[in-house]
């Protein structure tokens, strides 16, 4: 039995303006003791597909289930299963964040859970902040505080929704030690986030997202290994010639083209050099997740957003 | 699934509404009782000479059970509404929502926390304003039914809007246009029967004017109407709102998209 089932999940949003189909049809499993990684640009559908987990959005069509329990028919057991990291700065104002915990403790109906918030609130560094006011802590701060949340009634399945959004490097590093351990013990995780690095450092498996399709799903290391192999990156002040440009990412004086072998690399050069272009700082290095993730949303058909 | 883990965490959420008004209790407690105090010197002061109600009762006297009773209902209605508006705009309401708790009870729960602060904040205004006016003939039978169910059923009226209302002016407007005429509609500073026969009827359509009638019963032991017709009123308003709330929150409206 997998940790998490998505069948065939299909949302529409009916508007004013026609229906939006959020997503459409997304099939695929997470085994029990995944590290898992959720991938798309803004829109694509991932916080979508993670409310209706959750339980705060309706699938229009399909199902899915959380350690065997259905979402909707068995939302009691799905939602004891699983813990979840909203994307939103949430908060409680009138309460501490050891009140907040008991809380949320308390609401799935867990009783004399004081040993595992303090190893929580140690783990994630908000021992001294115990007795805090909610209001008082800085946004890292409360960005702790939710994964605390999500994590106090011991859910074999956590989701995290874009959690290192606008936190900085130090919560990064606590954030990922912590559900790295929590994944070792057994824990199965769902991660979405706009950090490549983090997927391809973290996630063993991973799918792809566009206008809510699936359009990759497979191991970290054969998504890196079936797309280009190489990276050509360097500084020019020169416009590309439209060949290039059409293939390269361009951000301020830095381009970086992908090229699948040596002799790929080769050409490039040459095309380089016969028109002209005068190149600075070149490297050739590994393409990373961040190349494969624009070389499939690229190469992934666009569907018309509005379906009448 | 047993009856129990249907409720299980109900306790929590009911603790946690009541330390929400708690911890703010001066403008949630406070506040409505000088309020209260503030009408009874007034009116009573300006009327008390002008108007007879009831035979042997003083106006001052007869304004303490309204006050009272209009303080439970417009403070149990405050609670649930103004705490999910609240959650709702601020979000932290996703805590509940990735809960396993059913909607019996978040009902449960929020209305029994409304319920709670109503009484709190009933029991104060009458420690405060009972020594102006003394009741007679008091039957607390009938002042506990109809504070019970008065309280529970604008705790759940205001869920219903808690619900609806995605702004907090929406939230404004229910309670300025529906709320607050009904109550000052319900014979709080005046006995229905000084209204001409136009309002009068109008009165005998609305479930607030049983609710305050039927409390004041307890006070005095006289009233408008008969306190079963009040409490067969109150109670089937009480069942019909509760119905309508349940339905909503097991559909998810305007919670779960």
């Amino acid at each position: 039995m997998p940790a998490v089932s998505f069948q065939g999940v299909t949302k529409i949003y009916a508007g004013a303006r026609g229906t939006l189909r959020a997503l459409d049809s997304v099939t695929f499993d997470i085994q029990r003791g995944e590290f898992f990684g959720l991938l798309g640009p803004n829109g694509a559908g991932k916080t979508t597909l993670i409310s209706i987990l959750a339980g705060l959005a309706r699938a229009s069509e399909g199902r899915v289930s959380v350690m065997g329990h259905d979402v909707v028919a068995d939302y009691a057991q799905a939602r004891h299963a699983l813990g979840v990291v909203p994307q939103e700065l949430v908060f409680d104002p009138f309460f501490s964040v050891r009140e907040a915990l008991r809380i949320q403790n308390g609401y799935f109906g867990v009783k004399h859970n004081d040993d595992w918030i303090d190893e929580l609130l140690a783990g994630l560094g908000l021992a001294d902040k115990a007795g805090a006011n909610m209001r008082q802590l800085s946004g890292g701060m409360k960005r702790r505080v939710l994964v605390a949340q999500a994590l106090v009634h011991r859910p074999p399945v956590i989701v995290l929704d874009e959690p290192t959004a606008g936190v900085d490097v130090e919560l990064r590093q606590t954030l990922w030690q912590f559900i790295a351990k929590l994944n070792k013990q057994g824990h199965t995780v769902l991660l979405t986030t706009h950090y490549l690095e983090e997927a391809e450092a973290l996630c063993g498996r991973i799918a792809m997202l566009k206008q809510g399709r699936v359009v990759a799903l497979d191991r970290t290391d054969n998504l890196l290994a079936a797309t280009a192999g190489s990276m050509l990156r360097f500084k020019t002040d020169d416009t590309l010639p439209e060949d290039l440009a059409a293939r390269s990412r361009v951000t301020g004086r830095i381009a970086q083209i992908a090229a699948r072998d040596a002799t790929e690399v080769e050409q490039v050069l040459a095309r380089l050099r016969t028109a002209q272009v005068r190149v600075e700082d070149l490297e050739i290095g590994r393409a990373d997740l961040e190349d494969v993730f624009l070389a499939i949303m690229h190469a992934a058909p666009v569907r018309p957003e509005v379906v009448a | 699934m047993t009856g129990n883990s249907h409720l299980a965490g109900a306790g929590t959420l009911f603790r946690k509404e009541i330390l929400r008004f708690w911890k703010v209790s001066f403008q949630t407690v406070g506040a409505p009782v000088l309020t209260a105090v503030l009408y009874l010197l007034i009116f009573g002061h300006v009327l008390e000479d002008h108007v007879k109600v009831y035979d042997r009762i003083a106006y001052t006297s007869f304004l303490v059970p309204g006050l009272v009773m209009m303080s439970v209902l417009q403070n149990a209605f405050a609670n649930t509404s103004s705490s999910l508006i609240q959650s709702k705009i601020t979000g932290n309401l996703v805590f509940l929502l990735v809960s396993p708790l059913s909607p019996l009870a978040w009902y449960l729960a929020y209305v029994g926390a409304a319920m709670v602060r109503g009484l709190v904040v009933g029991a104060g205004v009458l420690a405060v304003t009972v020594w102006f006016g003394p009741p007679g003939d008091v039957q607390p039978g009938w002042i506990l039914a109809f504070a019970l169910l008065g309280a529970a059923l604008m705790g759940s009226l205001g869920l219903i809007a808690g619900l609806w209302a995605e702004k907090f002016d929406q939230m404004a407007a229910f309670q300025n246009f529906i709320v607050m005429p009904m109550t000052f509609l319900a014979g709080v500073f005046y006995s229905v029967h000084s209204l001409p026969p136009f309002w009068l009827a109008a009165s005998h359509l609305n479930p607030f004017f049983y609710m305050v009638d039927g409390f004041r019963r307890g006070f005095f032991g006289v009233s408008d109407v008969s306190p079963w017709l009040s409490l067969a009123v109150v109670a089937t308003a009480l069942a019909m709102v509760a119905t309508v709330t349940l339905r909503l929150l097991r559909s998810g409206y305007k919670l779960r998209h």
